[in-house]
């Protein structure tokens, strides 16, 4: 007797899997969602939400430079978080910052997914040679930790770079240097998971209908070794996030005509000493408040996409 | 295991070539040698003396066989910035990384070790409970938000400790440290917990999840069944169980905070390696960049190498498996 299900719409059909199961049972998962999504949402709309745009020139004056948060003495009202020493408004460089930070670490992730991801299903569809060379090069580059050769990928690529450009181009340089040094966890993961699925029945089939390769590589391999790169990316994210903070802190990233968040608490570093903490602390608390979400989304998403990888 | 201790040197070896490509390549890409070397007003025929000099005329391949030899020999020419020998440079530098580093160590390993058996014997424990939370904590913190809080607590705020520098430093035949002086340890606190604390919530995770793997095991249990006390299974049969993935952990953590060391370094003006890097890649200063890759890359390889061996003697069942 076959039992009939009454037809789902569409978020029926969304909520009706394994996945959002686990993630509808697990509170961290969703308060973490939660904190990502309002972050990520509150970066990516500073424009339109921020009180002040700490670019343009006519809207900052020096005179509000270095005040405090609006609940201490000598704060005003329509300065939340305080001013820099510019006379920014700190919560709108925040969610400037923040923006730059997350597109950033976006980028970076997606260039070092690209490349891992292509690397990864050519060197466990071809094996041999292929993938002895790019297994090779993987191993060589975790050789070195991920932070140092994102410095000197870097610092090579401000090197080469005419002075004039380098603060222009200084983002761009930056998502490379963390995409490179981004791929090798993911061609690793992908490899292993290709190797499986080559050996598997559906991939033959297609090998006897006289499939192309890269056919069978994009239309029939690709899609099954996706979950743990989606896992892998959150998690590189977050990775991302703290490299370019990083970069940018030791002075080595986005410069400081448009702060990311590491290169705000690179400049409120310098007054920690005379007491304005306001400066490093808020853009901190940012920094790690966003981490620590994604963090945690890719905590569960591993538990939840694949048990084995724990 | 001896075929397998070869293929591993191999590895080793091979690993090491690509670095150095990977660091001769940066002397051609980054800037032209001779730019760097002499003044705005040399002459043209100057630098083409220079050129020669140098040998930036020969092939590539015997300038690459030549920058090896020397590198091999600890040579990596003169800085471009400070005009001194860059093996000297390095080896000036290299005492206050290293107590940074040792002295991290100690203190992951320890706190590190001691919670991890804590948390793992003691799971539901609410200090347990606390402690893993706070271990989450310290992977989402970035290692430079962790130095500046430090600094601005008992630097600014307290005012007990100094928040830069080494302090004072006494010389024991070309070995400066600064371990022998009382401002030399309060100089180091902040800055090796700094760099500690990454690692030590790694080695705590690891341990605890050891721990709670054999303390179901049946050799443990037979332990209980035989009477012994709580203490003799906690110490000498479950945690000395737990070792191998631990001297794992200490090959990977010594390579990791010499990393570290970078920011640590930085945001702390310790007068190291790292500071030393950093410093030189905002110069642009080729030699120090690509001496110190070398130098990273040649920890790392001596480290696993050491690792892996280490397993062998360790471990039985990998001896036996490797036959």
């Amino acid at each position: 007797m076959a039992t009939t299900k009454p037809p789902l719409g569409f978020w029926g059909r969304l909520a009706d899997n394994d996945v959002a199961h686990s993630f509808l049972t697990t509170p961290s998962a969703m308060i973490a969602a939660g904190i990502a999504v309002l972050c990520i949402g509150a970066a990516l709309l500073a424009p339109l939400i921020a009180p002040f745009n700490p670019f343009d020139p006519s809207q900052i004056s020096l005179w509000d430079g270095k005040l405090p948060p609006a609940w201490i003495e000598g704060g005003q009202a329509q300065y939340l978080l305080g001013t820099d020493n510019q006379g920014r408004d700190m919560l709108s460089t925040i969610l400037y910052g923040g923006r730059l930070s997350i597109i950033v670490g976006l980028a970076a992730v997606c260039l070092g997914m690209v490349l891992g991801v292509v690397l990864g299903v050519i060197s466990g569809y071809f094996g041999g040679t292929v993938d002895s060379i790019i297994m090779r090069a993987a191993d060589v580059q975790l050789t070195i930790p991920g932070i140092l050769l994102a410095i000197l990928i870097n610092g090579v690529g401000r090197a080469v770079l005419p002075l004039e450009m380098r603060d222009e181009f200084a983002i761009y340089v930056v998502i490379v240097a963390i995409g490179l040094t981004d791929w090798p966890q993911f061609a690793r993961v992908v490899r292993g998971a290709t190797m499986v699925e080559v050996s598997k029945e559906y991939v033959q089939a297609a090998r006897v209908i006289d499939l192309p390769g890269w056919m069978i590589m994009v239309r029939h391999i690709l899609p099954n070794v996706m979950r743990p790169v989606l896992v892998l990316a959150t998690i590189g994210l977050a990775l991302a996030v703290i490299a370019e903070a990083t970069l940018s802190f030791l002075g080595q990233g986005i410069p400081p005509t448009t702060p990311s968040l590491g290169t705000l608490i690179r400049v409120g570093n310098e007054f920690l000493f005379s007491g304005l903490w306001w400066i490093t602390f808020f853009p901190a608390i940012a920094l790690v408040v966003l981490v620590f979400s994604v963090n945690l989304l890719g905590d569960w998403m591993r538990d939840a996409l694949n048990p084995k990888l724990r | 295991m001896f075929a397998l201790i070869v293929r591993r040197l191999l590895q080793s070896i091979l690993v090491m070539a690509s670095v150095s490509v990977i660091s001769f390549s940066l002397f051609n890409f980054v800037g032209d040698p001779v730019n760097n070397m002499v003044g705005q007003d040399a002459t043209r025929e100057d630098r083409v003396r220079i050129r020669q000099e140098l040998g930036l005329d020969d092939p590539i391949i015997v300038q690459y066989g030549r920058f090896l030899g020397n590198a091999i020999q600890g040579d990596f020419g003169l800085s471009y910035r400070i005009k001194r020998p860059v093996d000297q440079l390095i080896a000036e530098r290299l005492p206050a990384t290293l107590e940074l580093v040792f002295v991290s160590a100690l203190i992951a390993l320890g706190f590190g070790i001691t919670a991890g058996v804590y948390t793992g014997i003691q799971r539901n424990s609410w200090a347990s409970r606390l402690v893993l939370s706070g271990s989450l904590i310290g992977v989402s913190l970035p290692t430079f938000i962790i130095g500046i809080g430090l600094i601005y607590l008992f630097a600014v705020h307290l005012r007990w400790l100094p928040s830069s520098g080494r302090g004072g430093v006494i010389d024991l035949g070309g070995w400066k440290t600064s371990l022998l002086t009382i401002d030399g340890w309060r100089s180091i606190i902040l800055p090796a917990i700094t760099l500690s604390l990454f690692q030590m919530t790694i080695i705590l995770r690891l341990v605890r999840a050891e721990m709670l793997e054999v303390m179901q095991a049946d050799f443990i249990k037979f332990a209980r069944a035989r009477g012994l006390s709580e203490r003799a299974i906690n110490f000498s049969h479950a945690l000395k169980n737990t070792l191998v993935p631990v001297v794992t952990i200490i090959g990977i953590n010594i390579g990791g905070l010499i990393a570290f060391s970078v920011i640590t370094e930085t945001v702390f003006q310790w007068p190291g390696t790292g500071l030393m890097f950093i410093q030189s890649v905002d110069f642009v200063d080729v030699p120090i960049m690509s001496a110190y890759l070398c130098f990273v890359a040649l920890v790392f390889v001596v480290v696993n190498l050491v690792v892996d061996i280490l397993y062998f003697v360790i471990d039985p069942r990998i001896r036996l498996g490797a036959k």
